[in-house]
């Protein structure tokens, strides 16, 4: 899977309280408005200049807090390639795949805001255009790039009738 | 082999010689959403076609985040969860009957067993010695609907923990300044394993404070032996029979080991907008707050409504700060109502809430304007997370909570008690 895109900077801690805010609660049934204040909280003008392929690159611990899946959800519908992050949260880094949004584990501070990047998540490559850099990824568990081909949780279910796991 | 709690239940619930990082299938015995997750784990399973819980008899529903609803598009969401608990026989847990966590270790969780809920302070009932971890909705429709999930087994951080808390010092206080310690992410996707003669010597409650916070350090677990403490809140709550014994072998493998002294900590408050940006009171004593919440999931039971009913007898809340109090369930609010607790707290000044999440999730009863200041008990205070990104969010324990809401700003708990 081959993503090209825009990087959108973020720093440290960014919670699902930035991605999809509690006062927002009332939209978590409408998820396609729920998308249109994706990170607000972070960067309020986010959601208005992100384009399809474009990467969330963030610091340490990108996704920490609730369990809310809507938070990569919406960062999906919002046409986000991929997340590219020194750490994620567990929860956040566990939905993010059964939704099909690419997570990637990199060296994040060799990218600055606006540098154009191609990432490839099956071999977990990272090019900097702009920097004409290539950053390895940490590769994805086994179970998780299986979950995230099959094209989500979901989907995983329904094509294997329940978890298959180790049938790869 | 020897094992830890982690690695025992997930052996014994996969059917497997577990260890730390395998992949497993786990049978679960319970599993929960609540109103914020429960609407899309539906609407999840509803696409798959499979709208039924393999266990309604322990599949519950909590209508506890925004609880009366206060506006139309979370009535509707609510309809979701009522249907589906009509249609599938699994149980609902309404208005007012109390936040999930709280509600699932009164009447729900025992040791040894697995839940799964979707919320990330399911870990609570890991102080019953069940192995309890939060997910998302669709992780927790498919748990819902089929029984199982599928588990990488957690490397276990050991957390010893020994001497004896000062007067005022709480419980409450240790989690935040380990927190503080290891930092936000310092046990991401670990287990965390409480153990230690001043754990063993912790009431049922305090363990729940401790497993509840567990997730604020990265963890996916936060877990304690079943002991005679645990039989006993169990045979309370008239479930004795499901009680058995349950700890980690004494030479089984930790990545990590941490000790820790109770005995010199100071009363301990996170400050905005991390939970791991801890300072003791003396450090922030003064700092003005315009609003103070007791209750949640963490620190809304009846031995912390004691604690802030106590210290406020003969005392009333300072004319600028509001004082928010929400039993964590509804069996909480009718023994606080028995003894005496709740008129002594409104005489002081306090708004009761009824039980549920009351302001901590930024929903409803008790948003925060700009540039105003909480102090609560709850887990955690991230930017906005009581419903506005201008507001500051501390954290303390429940004899913090008391003393800053005589002073109007945050106060040593030592001078009240």
């Amino acid at each position: 899977m081959q993503i090209k895109g825009k990087a959108f900077k973020f720093g440290d801690s960014i919670s699902t309280d930035h991605i999809a805010p509690g006062r927002l609660f009332h939209l978590r049934t409408n998820l396609p408005e729920l998308a249109k204040h994706v990170l607000e909280d972070a960067d309020p003008e986010f959601a208005q200049k992100v384009r399809p392929g474009d990467f969330v690159v963030a610091g340490k611990n990108f996704g920490l807090g609730s369990s809310r899946e809507h938070a990569p959800t919406i960062i999906k519908i919002a046409g986000v390639g991929a997340v590219l992050a020194q750490s994620f949260a567990r929860i956040f880094y566990r939905n993010a795949i059964n939704v099909g949004l690419p997570v990637l584990i990199c060296d994040t501070t060799q990218i600055d805001q606006d540098d154009e990047l191609e990432v490839d998540v099956g071999k977990g490559e990272v090019k900097n255009l702009t920097k004409g850099i290539t950053i390895a990824a940490k590769p994805l568990p086994d179970v998780m790039i299986k979950i995230l081909n099959d094209g989500g949780l979901l989907e995983h279910f329904r094509k294997h009738g329940g978890f298959a796991l180790d049938a790869y | 082999m020897t094992k830890t709690i982690a690695e025992k239940i997930l052996s014994e619930h996969s059917g497997t010689d577990a260890y730390a990082g395998d992949i497993i299938v786990a049978d679960i015995d319970a599993a929960l959403v609540q109103d914020g997750t429960g609407p899309l784990a539906v609407q999840q399973l509803q696409k798959l076609g499979m709208e039924k819980a393999a266990k309604p008899e322990r599949t519950v529903l909590f209508i506890d985040h925004a609880a009366p609803s206060p506006r139309k598009e979370l009535s509707n969401a609510h309809k979701i969860l009522r249907d589906f608990a009509a249609r599938t026989g699994a149980i609902l847990s309404d208005v007012n009957e109390g936040v999930c966590h709280q509600r699932m270790v009164e009447d729900y969780m025992n040791p040894g067993e697995v839940l799964i809920g979707a919320d990330s302070h399911t870990c609570t009932a890991g102080a019953l010695g069940a192995f309890a971890t939060g997910m998302g909705s669709t992780d927790v429709a498919i748990g819902i609907a089929s029984g199982k999930t599928w588990l990488r087994v957690p490397e276990t951080f050991k957390v010893y923990v020994t001497g004896e808390f000062k007067k005022g010092v709480y419980p409450k206080d240790f989690i935040l300044h380990f927190i503080g310690m290891i930092g936000a992410d310092g046990a991401t996707y670990k287990a965390l394993e409480f153990c230690g003669p001043a754990i063993d010597a912790l009431a049922m409650s305090d363990r729940f404070t401790l497993a509840n916070m567990a997730v604020e350090a990265g963890a996916k677990a936060g877990l304690f032996a079943s002991d005679e403490t645990t039989r006993a809140y169990l045979e309370e709550r008239g479930r004795g029979d499901k009680w058995r014994p349950i700890s980690a072998d004494e030479d089984a493998s930790y990545e990590q080991i941490f000790k820790v002294d109770v005995s010199e900590l100071e009363p301990t408050v996170s400050c905005p907008h991390t939970v791991d940006n801890t300072k003791t009171v003396g450090e922030v004593a003064g700092t003005k707050i315009d609003q103070v919440l007791v209750g949640t999931c963490t620190n809304g039971r009846i031995e912390d409504l004691r604690i802030v009913a106590k210290m406020l007898e003969g005392r009333t809340r300072n004319p600028n700060t509001r004082l928010l109090v929400c039993p964590a369930s509804r069996d909480v609010y009718l023994k606080a109502i028995e003894e005496g607790l709740i008129a002594k707290l409104i005489a002081a000044g306090a708004a009761i809430i009824n039980p549920g999440c009351a302001a901590c999730v930024g929903v409803h009863a008790g948003i925060l304007g700009d540039g105003e200041a909480c102090l609560a008990t709850q887990n955690r205070n991230f930017q906005g997370r009581m419903g506005n990104p201008e507001g500051f969010i501390y954290l303390g324990s429940p004899a913090v909570a008391a003393a800053t809401a005589i002073e109007g700003a945050i106060a040593d708990p030592r001078k009240y008690l």
